[in-house]
């Protein structure tokens, strides 16, 4: 098929907001209110390290905890008979349909001083215990709304593996656990990656979650960008620096997990 | 092959699924709760519904939300199925170029995407409303619709083509008559990709709209922030009855798909 003509408009399209808006981006964090080249943008990023290292080291532990929850559930919905898989993945995968705000909405109301989970407590007469507005508030709310991100790569891998390579293990004589740490584990790595980077890239960069769950507790690199573009500390260059800081921290964190080539893409896009 | 599930292994989905519902179903049951408390229930009562439907500035952002989703995601469709056609005929190395272009909105963090695409709105003095929204959903739906075409196109025998011209076709009809329908499915998924995932954005969103145009999800952020709101809890408890029965439906016309499959296969043996 000849028709690179079909290619441009895409080709102007792309060039004008993807390259140029990231150019500007760029631009933006190398130069000062006046346009002069700088990179005193770049220098005062580093006041804010205890915000990225905080960000870091809440991300990893809901991608961590994430990991652990959805392993065993990927590996079991799996395993389930085929017509009945369909539905439970429906299931799910159902609340993730539901606008995150809501979900995250709904820890708000759970959580509170007053909420219904204090309230069942001093039934028992535990509590009032202080949940809401914590670090450990804003990871459960990334767990809650990362979750389904890390089972569905998890989930479509585990299903590729051949039933009959367990099988054949086993004839072979491996207990459980050499089944799983010789064949299942290795051939599910592609899976991990995919998953660990769909939950680590929006759990590092949030800014809503630390917002309504955190209160001003937590700030994480989300609020310090969003606060240079819409809120009182309106400052764009600045902002454009710590988002080229985030950009560069997301491509570092992505070679690390080692490149995922085009075709892996594909196949997490469900 | 095994296939029995266990009873752990049952008890564990039952754990994750806990988990997963219990939030909503709170929600929605205190949606019915005559009293703005969310602990205790006082007694059943749909007057949050009610005031839901009077709620102009909710509805007016409903509004906002679906032209902008079908707006950006047929443009989008458009635009992106042009583009995997020009793309699979690029050279090797113009094609990977491109790819990872593609590949950019996709990979970055959305907060970015926003920031970056209200840097570019701001640069050519736009009013951010309705305009910037859809031009900021096509950019990052667009990636999508390629990702989902340019399989199908792999798949399609290039021959086909090839044939409907050696029969006379010119090269446009024979695209249409051909191609086309080779790649519908992956066409029809990648819009509902981008419709779906224009329905439901507020990141970019909310770094695009500016302050007078609302949509959805910007709205009941901005209900949120209020704390104690309980229209959210009804409007929850609407939006999970269409998810479901949408899913539901889906799934169900997958499944008569299959079956009379399977009955076509048995008819052929």
């Amino acid at each position: 098929m000849k028709s690179k003509v079909a290619f441009l408009p895409y080709g102007i399209w792309m060039l004008l907001f993807t390259i140029v808006p990231l150019g500007l981006v760029a631009y933006f964090g190398l130069t000062d209110e006046a346009g002069h080249w700088t990179m005193s943008n770049l220098i005062r990023v580093s006041d804010y390290a205890y915000v990225f290292i905080k960000s870091i080291w809440l991300a990893v532990v809901a991608t961590v905890i994430c990991l652990i929850i959805a392993y065993p559930l990927a590996y079991i919905l799996s395993r389930i008979s085929e017509n009945r898989q369909r539905m439970m993945v429906m299931i799910v995968m159902l609340p993730m349909w539901m606008n995150f705000l809501l979900r995250t909405y709904a820890w708000m109301t759970l959580l509170e001083g007053t909420g219904i989970i204090n309230s069942l407590l001093k039934i028992i007469g535990i509590g009032p215990l202080n949940m809401i507005n914590t670090a450990g508030a804003v990871v459960l709310g990334m767990v809650y709304n990362y979750l389904p991100f890390m089972i569905l790569p998890l989930y479509s891998i585990m299903t590729k593996i051949d039933g009959s390579v367990i099988e054949a293990a086993q004839d072979l004589g491996s207990n459980n656990w050499q089944v799983f740490s010789k064949i299942v584990l290795p051939l599910s790595v592609p899976g991990i990656t995919t998953g660990i980077i769909m939950v680590f890239v929006p759990a590092v960069s949030t800014f809503i979650i630390s917002r309504m769950l955190g209160g001003n507790t937590t700030m994480l690199i989300g609020d310090l960008i969003e606060l240079q573009f819409l809120g009182n500390a309106y400052n764009p260059n600045l902002g454009a620096a710590i988002s080229m800081v985030l950009m560069v921290l997301i491509l570092i964190c992505m070679t690390f997990l080692n490149k995922m080539d085009s075709e892996e893409m594909e196949g997490m896009l469900i | 092959m095994k296939r029995k599930t266990s009873g752990l292994s049952k008890f564990y989905m039952g754990l994750v699924l806990f988990f997963l519902y219990m939030p909503i179903f709170v929600l929605i049951f205190y949606s019915f709760n005559e009293s703005k408390s969310r602990s205790n229930f006082t007694g059943f009562s749909l007057k949050w519904y009610l005031q839901l439907f009077q709620n102009d500035q909710l509805l007016s952002a409903l509004m906002n939300t679906l032209i902008i989703a079908v707006v950006s995601s047929v443009a989008a469709t458009i635009l992106g199925t042009m583009a995997a056609v020009g793309i699979f005929s690029l050279k090797k190395w113009a094609r990977s170029l491109v790819m990872n272009v593609t590949y950019l909105p996709i990979i970055n963090p959305e907060i970015v995407i926003g920031v970056s695409l209200m840097l570019l709105f701001l640069l050519f003095k736009m009013e951010f409303g309705m305009l910037t929204l859809i031009l900021a959903h096509i950019s990052f739906s667009v990636p999508y619709v390629i990702l989902n075409v340019l399989p199908k196109l792999r798949q399609m025998d290039i021959h086909l083509y090839e044939a409907a011209q050696d029969l006379g076709c010119s090269p446009i009809s024979s695209f249409f008559k051909v191609v086309v329908p080779e790649i519908m499915p992956g066409v029809l998924s990648g819009f509902m990709m981008a419709f779906t995932y224009s329905l439901d954005d507020f990141i970019i969103s909310y770094f695009t709209s500016g302050a007078k145009t609302q949509t959805l999800p910007i709205y009941i952020y901005s209900m949120a922030r209020k704390k104690v709101n309980p229209q959210i809890n009804a409007l929850s408890t609407i939006i999970f009855v269409i998810v479901l029965v949408i899913l539901l439906l889906i799934n169900w016309n997958d499944s008569r798909k299959e079956k009379q499959l399977k009955l076509k296969r048995r008819e052929q043996i």
